[in-house]
């Protein structure tokens, strides 16, 4: 029997397609309520926003598929990146305040390259230090990394201060497009294209490469893939600093859309994160994708519809969806 | 022994420590008259109640929330806001307590049946989330709770401090209001914290423990693991909100920052794990060091970030300053995590096993 003939001797995995429609339906139901424009204008910044929210998520769903370690620190990679990248912005503030691209790309890219680097290496290092101890024991796991969570968010505080940091856009970044009578910024663009782009690139690596594979396979079964040879762990560390790496990049694209750095925006996003996170089953990048352009549509139409009911929006669309199943739109089977 | 629910401290230093914490804090009028003092006092009442509660679920359940001061919050706020809408009566507290308690059993109850039917760790997920949007909406909705400000309320006649039982000249010191509600909030600990410690020694209790160790076996011997647990969250956030309500009584105050804060999560947490988790009688050491250490270590470290500034290293003053308490906290947090797992009370029992 050829490789291929085992292949379709198996029975086809079943899609399951009705959670991926739920952004679309979501957008869909909000149209009669707002004006077309209102709607594309509300509609992109609920993408551009739950992009970033999957770029920071993405890491931390992976990490919990493939080793059951869920790090509630994970919330300070975010922040810390958004600091480093104020390490070369703010110096390069001629080259980001230039009215040309190419100039606001070379402040742009060190700073990126700078933040995910380091939160990378971070991420390492919080990896060996914090939670190799507590492998395997869920309850002080969580004790520790919420704790190194705190250290980290008041060293920097201790570091940078308590003050807000201003962090404006690059001038090549700022303004919006006119399309019709609504206005879409071109910065959530940009977020939307790099969002994408991560997302695309994920996929691709998790389901065409040798090493996706090993990471989808111990996903499913961590101890027959070390029993295959190959070493778990060693691709954990490798999951977990891509993680804080992409954390720290979430981290820089949040603090450029909100124009601001501060201490405690690792805490406000790791809560949006859990969310998308338990929304989407934990341990499945698909489902994080879609949990994360849930929350963020759903908190931009209800932040314009109802500024009060926004506030518990993203609960409130945790619980319709637990409701409905109970480990998330896409549960990882084993978990 | 029997008060004690049969479960005595097993330790002769921890008993000698439990009763010397139990009889300052019950003699503390009288022994420290002044005003701060007694305010640590009352503090520790109110913290070993609040970190017993929390260690039914972190020690004997074996579950982990974030949203215990949430339900701390509840019952402050309560009280709070019937006595600011409905003045200063026993009315009032009475609706306080009776609309706080209950809210609080019923959100514990949404979140257990939501979160613990599938896994324990969706459980702490899933109240760190519903906590940090519990305290916008408290700071939010400023209309009912006063918003950043909190509220500021009149307690009944009885516990003002101008009410005088007896005066200064019959035990020295002056028996008011004040000291009739201090012993309002150690009496409600004192008691509270002796039905816990019976709840924890009951079969239901029993059955806390087997689901922590090995939650299959529990199962398979028959016992529901999401109806326990989820009663023990709820039993849980009912004295959580029992210790709010005391707080905001003593405090005549409740805000976001003495009743919802996160910081106060990570004291309830520090205090559970310095004392002892699954012990009850860790959480009366734990709340005692802890308050004391607060109350006292935190001006010090004001005094050392200042003499660090004059020698003229400003990065390291930064990291001494009071405001970032937090910060050391949270490492001596994880240490404790790593190298005491059994706390105070687990080391003078000599249990090296946990």
């Amino acid at each position: 029997m050829t490789a291929t003939d085992v292949g379709a001797a198996l029975p086809k995995e079943k899609t399951d397609i009705l959670p991926a429609l739920l952004p679309a339906l979501v957008a869909l139901a909000a149209l009669p309520f707002v004006s077309p424009s209102t709607w594309l204008t509300l509609t992109v910044a609920g993408l551009a926003m739950g992009m970033m929210i999957f770029i920071m998520a993405s890491g931390l769903t992976l990490v919990f598929g493939l080793m059951d370690v869920l790090n509630f620190g994970h919330g300070a990679f975010i922040a810390v990146g958004a600091y480093l990248a104020t390490l070369v912005l703010l110096p390069m503030a001629g080259y980001m305040q230039a009215d040309s691209l190419w100039l606001n790309l070379a402040a742009l890219v060190p700073a990126v390259l700078l933040a995910a680097g380091v939160t990378g290496v971070l991420g390492l290092a919080f990896e060996r230090v914090l939670i190799r101890p507590v492998y395997g024991q869920h309850l002080k796991q969580i004790l520790i990394t919420m704790g190194g969570m705190i250290v980290a968010e008041q060293l920097l505080y201790a570091l940078w201060g308590p003050q807000q940091i201003p962090l404006p856009l690059p001038t090549s970044l700022r303004g919006a497009f006119i399309i019709g009578d609504a206005a879409v910024e071109k910065y959530r663009l940009v977020a939307v294209v790099v969002g994408l782009a991560v997302f695309v690139a994920m996929m691709l690596v998790l389901n065409r490469t040798k090493i996706g594979l090993l990471i989808r396979a111990g996903v499913e079964n961590g101890e027959m893939v070390e029993a295959l040879g190959y070493r778990v762990r060693r691709l954990f560390i490798g999951v977990f600093m891509t993680g804080s790496a992409l954390a720290g990049l979430g981290g820089v694209m949040w603090a450029l859309y909100r124009e601001t750095v501060n201490a405690h925006m690792g805490g406000e996003l790791m809560v949006l994160v859990f969310i998308v996170v338990i929304i989407g089953g934990l341990g499945s990048v698909g489902g994080c994708f879609i949990g994360a352009l849930l929350v963020a549509l759903l908190a931009n139409y209800a932040g314009f519809l109802l500024p009060k009911a926004a506030l518990v929006s993203d609960i409130l669309l945790m619980v319709a969806v637990l409701l409905w199943r109970p480990r998330g739109l896409y549960p990882v089977a084993t978990r | 022994m029997k008060i004690l629910s049969g479960d005595p401290p097993r330790s002769l230093l921890l008993s000698a420590l439990l009763v010397a914490i139990a009889v300052t804090l019950a003699l503390a009028p009288f022994l420290f008259p002044g005003a701060k003092p007694l305010n640590v006092a009352a503090k520790i009442c109110v913290f070993a109640l609040l970190v017993a509660s929390y260690d039914l679920l972190l020690g004997y359940t074996g579950i982990v929330s974030f949203a215990h001061t949430m339900f701390y919050g509840i019952g402050s706020y309560g009280i709070a806001i019937a006595l600011y809408g409905m003045g200063p009566t026993w009315g009032a507290v009475f609706v306080g307590i009776v609309v706080a308690l209950p809210l609080a059993a019923m959100l514990a109850l949404a979140i257990g049946l939501f979160s613990l039917r599938v896994q324990a760790i969706f459980f702490a997920m899933i109240t760190l989330a519903v906590a940090s949007a519990f305290a916008v909406l408290a700071s939010q909705l400023s209309w009912l709770t006063g918003g950043e400000d909190g509220r500021t309320f009149q307690i009944p006649e009885l516990l003002r401090p101008g009410m005088v039982f007896l005066p200064k000249d019959v035990l020295g010191v002056a028996f008011t209001g004040r000291t009739l509600s201090y012993y309002l909030v150690f009496a409600g600990a004192l008691v509270l914290i002796l039905l816990l410690l019976r709840v924890v020694n009951s079969p239901f209790g029993r059955v806390l423990q087997a689901i922590r160790e090995n939650p299959f076996r529990a199962e398979a011997l028959g016992y529901r693991i999401v109806i326990h647990r989820s009663l023990a969250n709820c039993l849980a956030a009912l004295l959580a909100a029992a210790a709010g309500a005391l707080n905001a009584l003593w405090l005549r105050y409740a805000g976001p920052d003495t009743s919802l804060s996160f910081a106060i999560m990570m004291d309830v947490l520090v205090m559970v794990v310095i004392g002892g988790m699954g012990t009850i009688y860790g959480a009366i050491i734990g709340a005692t060091l802890f308050i004391l250490a607060q109350n006292y270590l935190q001006s010090l470290m004001g005094a050392a970030s200042e003499a660090i500034a004059g020698a003229g290293l400003p990065l390291l003053a930064g990291l001494f300053h009071p405001d970032r308490w937090l910060l050391w906290l949270g490492v001596f947090f994880v240490l404790c995590v790593y190298f005491f797992p059994s706390g105070i009370v687990g080391r003078l029992r000599g249990d090296r096993s946990s």
